[in-house]
């Protein structure tokens, strides 16, 4: 139990249904857990979603969030990651005026590429791991980009 | 069968063999109400407020161990019920409260009355539903009467918009349930279960620590053969209460914030905890890190999120308690009750050190005497609810308990007002037993309505008032812990109880002796109509012994000790 606040994955498999979300988020929030980030997607040919929550905390928070998760009538998996795959997405907005071909070779360190260049504009996308994607935007910092946008992660055991 | 929304709903409750609901009416129900005009299967019972309807609900399904249903309107109706429906899902309690909504075209306009009631019902509630098609519903009722009962048994709320109940579509209440993403998990784990007999053996100060899960999986008279063949004695949670005879040797008593000094000193110096049905709530355990401090712990609930939340289970068991209990049962020859009897001595001097008692010292009556007296006189032929206070406390220290179902009271939420509604859903339940309410001058003016409840449907409740003419238990904390400073409790204005029974239609007594208290009771009991007895009790009465709020289980506040006269 090294670290009291260490960060969590957990994917959580529900039946697709109204409100199945709120269920989820108010179980968050009504019992003091946190979240770092949520994504959500159909499971493709079922009836089922998937999310994956990044959260944080001690090891018994953590059980304690699996087991009530668990408890909520249409979860039917809760899964705490241990050994996974992990990726996230962010875009960036940076101005023409910058150095594109620099940003460009960043990108291209980080699983990504400039994907729409306008008038006055320039978008990049990154997919990575998510301390990369952290990584990666620090470093960008000194392109002043003008908008930053992360997806949450997503995770598959291995 | 094609038949409206409305219908289904009838035509539900009664293939699930309900007998009495409770309820009270408005616009978005009507259609439903319309079919309960036209049917005789089942009694509605109109309460005089929902709050009251869905704690009528609770009541009587304590007492019969059915699924409660209650029955309400959208808006106003909904949230009055909100009060109830979160005390039986703090006490796991199986209800299905089904309301009226606006109509679907009208959802999310702000209509009159709407209100986004399962928003509200997520968060206390084990499950809900808002229902947008009546071809879904005798699907959804079927699930909410299973998901209420099994399991860890909660409330469910059902939805109905307007429009719904009067779509005509097929209904058949046949069909299978598939509920893929639920499934309780009721038979423990069997090499678990030997592991955790095989620590009781070793143990040399195991006590048993027995919960309300006991009674809500009606292994009552299986833990009670447990406890005698193991020879190892028990404390009681406040949901407990009545799983063990009163009478039982074996039976230590309550634990807890005003457990006895042996119940919870014993828990102290126990080396094995078995906790059956139990969630280790901060009114049990106290200060957590000095709960059970040198004891292993065998945990047996139904609920896995129960176990370890609080205190780590070395013998975690997740099962139904009376599937465990049973299997534990066929084990109890690895258990020698003799090892445990220098155990059960020493317990007994903690108690004869300071037994649960009180002292009659004053010019007015005792709320104790009173509860006792109640035992004395009727015991077992009367089930017992209480509202929330001192009066509470007392009573699930004093009275006699003899069955499990016989005690019923708000434990998790503490709700003031539930025990007058609570005890009429009790006598509908069990009308050859006496219902009494022990209650407070506090706590009876928020439900007090109900006497034309009981006087309509003759469902003749006996209100003991312990009139102190104080918020008694919040007059008790700000006594000890706020330097007597008595903020908004001193409830010295009061109405004449006598007088508002009577105006409803019901019997008012005003008692300030034994010999008037034991006439009032008597002469209630025969009358067989709704009554108040009022008893004048001495003011200041404290609830002896206390662990304040966050203390050590063995740091009790005590009874001064007085020399007997
Ligand atoms: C609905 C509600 N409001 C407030 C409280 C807080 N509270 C707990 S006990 C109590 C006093 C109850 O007074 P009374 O019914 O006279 O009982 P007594 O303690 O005097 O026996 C209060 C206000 C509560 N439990 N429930
Ligand atoms: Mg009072």
């Amino acid at each position: 139990m090294q670290d009291e606040n260490a960060r969590r994955v957990i994917s959580v498999i529900v039946v697709n249904e109204a409100s199945v979300l709120s269920r989820i988020t108010d179980l968050f929030s009504g019992r003091g857990y946190n979240i770092t980030s949520l994504t959500v997607a159909p499971i493709p040919d079922s009836r089922y979603s998937r999310l994956t929550i990044v959260t944080s905390g001690s090891i018994r928070v953590i059980e304690q969030i699996t087991k009530q998760l668990h408890k909520l009538i249409p979860v039917l998996k809760v899964y705490e990651h241990a050994d996974l795959v992990e990726k996230e997405m962010a875009l960036i907005k940076f101005s023409v005026s910058e150095n594109i071909t620099d940003i460009a070779t960043l990108c291209a360190a980080y699983n990504g590429k400039i994907v729409n260049v306008g008038d006055n504009v320039i978008i990049a996308m990154v997919a990575d791991e998510p301390k990369r994607v952290d990584n990666f935007l620090k470093i960008i910092n000194k392109y002043n980009p003008k908008e930053i946008v992360r997806s949450g992660a997503v995770a598959l055991e291995r | 069968m094609q038949i409206s929304g409305a219908q289904m709903v009838i035509e539900a409750l009664i293939a699930e063999g309900v007998d009495t609901i409770f309820g009270y009416p408005g616009g978005a129900i009507m259609n439903v109400y319309d079919e309960i005009y036209k049917q005789n299967n089942f009694k509605h019972i109109l309460t005089r407020h929902e709050q009251a309807a869905v704690h009528a609900a609770e009541g009587y399904s304590k007492a019969s161990g059915k699924v409660g249903v209650a029955l309400i309107t959208s808006g106003p109706g909904f949230t009055n019920a909100v009060t109830g429906i979160a005390d039986a899902y703090m006490d796991s309690i199986p209800l299905v409260v089904i309301s009226g909504q606006v109509p679907m075209s009208l959802i999310g306009t702000d209509a009159f009355q709407e209100i986004d009631a399962v928003g509200i019902s997520r968060s206390c509630t084990k499950h809900n539903y808002l229902v947008t098609d009546a071809s879904d519903l005798a699907r959804v009722l079927k699930e909410a009467f299973y998901i209420a009962s099994s399991g860890r048994p909660g409330p469910v709320h059902v939805d109905i918009p307007k429009d719904v109940t009067a779509q005509i579509a097929e209904f058949d209440y046949s069909i299978e349930l598939n509920l893929e993403t639920y499934k309780p998990h009721t038979k423990g784990n069997p090499r678990q279960i030997k592991k955790a007999m095989e620590a009781i053996s070793k143990a040399r100060r195991p006590i048993f620590y027995l919960g309300g899960g006991i009674v809500n999986s009606n292994a009552a008279y299986e833990v009670r053969e447990l406890v005698k063949k193991t020879g190892i004695p028990a404390v009681e949670t406040f949901m407990a209460r009545g799983v063990l005879s009163h009478d039982d040797d074996l039976l230590i008593s309550m634990l807890g914030m005003h457990g006895s000094y042996a119940a919870n000193m014993a828990m102290s110096e126990t080396d094995l905890v078995i906790g059956l049905g139990v969630r280790f709530d901060d009114r049990v355990t106290g200060k957590l890190s000095e709960f059970a401090k040198n004891a292993g712990v065998i945990h047996v609930d139904i609920d896995p999120a129960s176990i370890s939340k609080l205190v780590n289970a070395d013998y975690p068991i997740v099962g139904d308690v009376k599937n465990v209990v049973n299997e534990m049962l066929e084990l109890s020859s690895l258990i020698n009750p003799a090892k445990y009897s220098a155990w059960r001595e020493s317990i007994r001097n903690f108690d004869e050190l300071h037994p649960l008692t009180y002292h009659e010292d004053s010019a007015r009556l005792k709320p104790q005497w009173v509860i006792e007296r109640v035992g004395e006189l009727l015991g077992d032929i009367a089930n017992i609810s209480t509202d929330v206070g001192q009066h509470q406390m007392w009573t699930a220290q004093f009275y006699p308990f003899s069955r499990p179902r016989q005690f019923i009271s708000s434990g998790g939420l503490g709700t003031m007002g539930f025990g007058f509604p609570a005890a009429i859903g009790v006598k509908a339940a069990s009308p050859d037993k006496v219902s009494i309410n022990f209650t407070g001058d506090g706590s009876i003016l928020m439900n007090c309505q109900e006497l034309m409840t009981a006087v309509e449907r003759k469902l003749p409740v006996i209100n003991i008032i312990l009139n102190n003419n104080y918020l008694g238990m919040v007059r008790q904390w700000q006594t000890l812990f706020y330097d007597k400073r008595h903020s908004e409790t001193d409830l010295s204005v009061q109405p004449d109880f006598v007088k508002l029974a009577e105006a409803f239609g019901g019997i008012g007594y005003r008692v300030n002796t034994k010999e008037e208290f034991d006439a009032a009771l008597k002469d209630a009991v025969e009358k067989n109509i709704v009554a108040f007895i009022e008893v004048i009790i001495e003011r200041l009465e404290n609830v002896m012994p206390m662990v304040p709020s966050g203390g050590s289980l063995f740091n009790m506040m005590l009874l001064e000790k007085k020399e007997k006269k």
